[in-house]
């Protein structure tokens, strides 16, 4: 298993986040949905390290986190967020996704034959040289996932990444979701409001409500037989929130 | 959030751009014209209505920093009703504040270019209206050896020769024009040497500049008296007849800048020169000594 | 207005005739700004990276100093300057009173607080988040903290640009520590005020056009970089 979490929580004024138990394993595309404020993008950061839970165990690879100093930067150099709100570097395309390749020291030549091949990959090539505050919303997007792969992590977090964007957009993201996942064999977590995008490409399905996972399963089952009742009025939109 | 720091930002920005004021004497303002006094014709006793009038007197900083207009002052105003506004400057820059209209009456000291403006008709009614004396001033230790010579030219020539710090105006005040004439008669040109240090201030920054550099300077005495406890210089000489310096006392011409209050210009001439104006100069004493003599006196 | 004219005229009659004792007053103005930019760029950037990505809860009390000595009065920054360098102040030993190094010591005094301000403001608006991009993607400490500074470079260059022009224009704390000495301490803007109340009005205004063209040079470059940094 990749990701296991015990008797995680997260409190700042109140507690926002209690997760008793939660096991992500590897290659799959899990899809956490729930409603706005359940506590999704607080998961996030804390699988991600950049928030320190209050309380509770976290493995990330069989290692107990957070660790101190160079293995926690080791651990944490296994995984990227691309966050809620698409932020690039002022600089070119090819720069922003070669950003995670320099951090880790690569040479020059690795960094361009990797970059190039992503690029290639994923459709992006003819972007290469843009700067990237010229690009319109669906490609800046595109781009901050390509850069949050370039360096090839075990897990990809993703944050709502096609919230603002029209659905031709939305389209082309999903596929690069599900390319990336199939062909890089990268585990991917992505936090959504939307039902309908989660079942179309998450394998697993984690749903929170009110800092608490009510219940996770296959995305087939959570949609067509979910087990608890809010779960059901979620899915099929009728929980008020 | 974000509100917020624009508003600290733009905030910051006015203090910074506020914040480097001129350390410049504020320019006067032009004089208005003189309300129409029905009731007084040129010439007569001033009556009354004149309480909330005012003149501009053009001055130097030596004058104005001595307190001696301080003392003045007030007391032509409770005579007369007229307020005084002091623009205290250096020589050169009183001369041209007047010459411009800027001003209705000077007292300055430069007594050679005084009287060719009023030759050019520039202003009128100069009178000789006191004098006071320039001292050389150095360090309590005197390396040059100035306390054993009498006069100006034989010391400045001791500075010059060992090379010692002289600190000088070089504001084109009265002062410094009086100190060049002097270099010159010492046939010595000391601009840009390395130890003659022109830094375009006043007298009193001269002397603490002369203070923390261990530095000689030539100073009114008025200046010195009232800074010496703030100072380590002593006198290293004084009483050459040619540190006697003359302060003239006149009006702009009003047939140059018609809006300049001639009336009561002369009205302070008047009383600069009456008997009482010049005992009261005469009276004057800072740390007990007196620092303006009434007249002339370069006789 | 004449005079004004005349001003102008004067500008161009002391530019062209490259006046040696010109250039070398102008050549110390711009020497003592830019070294002092140049020590105030070092300590406030830095400074104001740090402070700027901490929460500002926690910054409060060292934001209003900062803020207090942004707004300080040159004459104040000379004058305490001054005692410190004077004959009898803690440092009077090293002789510095009245020396360029004493200049941009004041300069540096009032520029730092500046650059560290508005590099702070700068920071915080987007600081926090750049650094936690960074850290996502991989960055350690240095090369996180590295990354914002890069990201926030035009907000850190109008801190820069904003402190020379205060620095190459202030009067009142280089007149007093360095006292104006011709050829030796003398710059534009104590040049302007020397000339000024000698009643040399043209040369005085000439000077003041010198200076704000060697001013609008100077941010010429800075502003032609911070462009660059945008389009980047």
């Amino acid at each position: 298993m990749l990701i296991e979490l015990i008797g995680i929580n997260k409190k700042y004024d109140k507690e926002v986040l209690k997760v008793d138990k939660l096991v992500l394993k590897e290659g799959l595309v899990y899809g956490i949905i729930g409603p706005s404020g359940a506590g999704k993008s607080t998961l996030l950061r804390i699988i991600n390290l950049l928030t320190p839970p209050s309380s509770g165990t976290y493995y990330f690879m069989g290692r107990s986190l957070p660790a101190n100093g160079k293995e926690r930067l080791q651990l944490q150099r296994n995984m990227a967020l691309v966050f809620q709100n698409t932020l690039l570097f002022r600089d070119s395309v090819w720069n922003n996704v070669a950003y995670g390749l320099k951090a880790r020291g690569y040479g020059r030549i690795e960094i361009e034959q990797r970059v190039d091949a992503l690029l290639e990959q994923v459709g992006l090539k003819d972007l290469a040289a843009r700067r990237a505050d010229t690009l319109s919303g669906g490609e800046a997007q595109r781009i901050a996932i390509a850069r949050a792969v370039a360096f090839e992590p075990k897990l990809l977090l993703l944050d709502e990444p096609t919230a603002n964007l029209d659905p031709g957009n939305i389209e082309l993201i999903e596929k690069m979701i599900k390319t990336l996942n199939s062909t890089k064999s990268i585990t991917v977590v992505m936090v959504t409001h939307n039902v309908f995008q989660a079942r179309r490409i998450a394998h697993e399905v984690i749903f929170i409500h009110e800092g608490n996972i009510v219940e996770a399963g296959p995305a087939e089952q959570i949609f067509t037989d979910p087990k608890d009742p809010r779960t059901r009025d979620f899915v099929e939109g009728r929980m008020i929130y | 959030m974000k509100k917020c720091f624009a508003v600290i930002l733009c905030l910051m920005l006015l203090v910074v751009f506020t914040g480097c004021q001129p350390a410049v004497s504020s320019a006067p303002e032009p004089a208005p014209a003189p309300e129409p006094t029905p009731s007084t014709s040129p010439g007569e006793e001033p009556e009354q209505e004149l309480i909330d009038d005012f003149i501009t007197l053009a001055t130097t900083t030596s004058t104005y920093d001595s307190g001696l207009l301080d003392y003045l002052n007030p007391i032509f105003t409770e005579k007369t009703g007229l307020e005084v506004r002091v623009v205290s400057q250096g020589t050169g820059a009183a001369l041209e504040t007047g010459s411009r209209g800027d001003a209705d009456v000077l007292l300055v000291h430069d007594r050679t270019s005084e009287l060719r403006l009023v030759e050019e008709g520039a202003f009128v009614d100069r009178y000789d209206a006191m004098y006071n004396d320039f001292i050389i001033v150095g360090p309590a230790d005197d390396p040059a050896g100035v306390k054993n010579v009498a006069s100006v030219i034989d010391a400045y020539n001791l500075i010059a020769d060992g090379g010692f710090t002289f600190v000088s105006r070089g504001d084109d005040s009265g002062t410094h024009r009086m100190e060049e004439r002097l270099w010159d008669s010492a046939g010595i040109n000391p601009e840009g040497q390395a130890w003659y240090l022109s830094i375009g201030q006043g007298m009193g920054d001269t002397l603490n500049m002369a203070n923390e550099e261990l530095g000689y300077a030539m100073t009114d005495r008025g200046t010195y008296v009232a800074m010496k406890d703030n100072l380590d210089l002593v006198i290293v000489l004084e009483g050459d007849p040619v540190l006697f310096n003359q302060y003239g006392v006149m009006a702009v011409n009003p047939d140059e800048h018609p809006h300049v209050k001639y009336d009561y210009a002369k009205m302070y001439i008047d009383f600069i020169m009456s008997d009482e104006g010049q005992n009261l100069i005469n009276s004057y004493q800072v740390n007990r000594e007196t620092l303006f003599f009434p007249g002339y006196g370069l006789e | 207005m004449l005079r004004l004219y005349e001003g102008i005229i004067e500008a161009f009659r002391l530019i062209l005739a490259f006046d040696p004792a010109l250039l070398e007053i102008v050549l110390l103005s711009l020497r003592v700004s830019v070294i002092a930019i140049f020590i105030s760029t070092l300590l406030g950037v830095p400074l104001g990276t740090l402070l700027g990505l901490k929460p500002e809860k926690r910054t409060r009390l060292i934001n209003k100093i900062i803020f207090t000595f942004m707004g300080m009065p040159p004459v104040v920054a000379g004058l305490i300057i001054y005692l410190i360098l004077s004959r009898q102040g803690p440092l009077g030993v090293l002789g510095l009173l009245y020396t360029p190094s004493a200049m941009i010591i004041a300069q540096v005094f009032l520029a730092t607080p500046i650059v560290t301000g508005l590099t702070m403001v700068g920071i915080r608006a987007k600081g926090s988040e750049i650094e936690e991009l960074a850290r996502s993607l991989g960055a350690g400490s240095a090369l996180a903290a590295w990354t914002v500074v890069k990201e926030s470079r035009i907000a850190i260059l109008g801190a820069i640009i904003t402190g020379f022009s205060r620095v190459v224009a202030e009067v009142g704390a280089v007149m007093i520590v360095g006292g104006n000495i011709a050829g030796r301490t003398r710059v534009m803007t104590t040049a302007i005020v020397l000339e000024t109340r000698k009643g040399n009005f043209e040369l005085a205004i000439g000077l003041g056009i010198i200076l704000l063209l060697v001013s609008f040079i100077i941010n010429s470059i800075l502003y032609n970089i911070q462009r660059g940094g945008k389009a980047n």
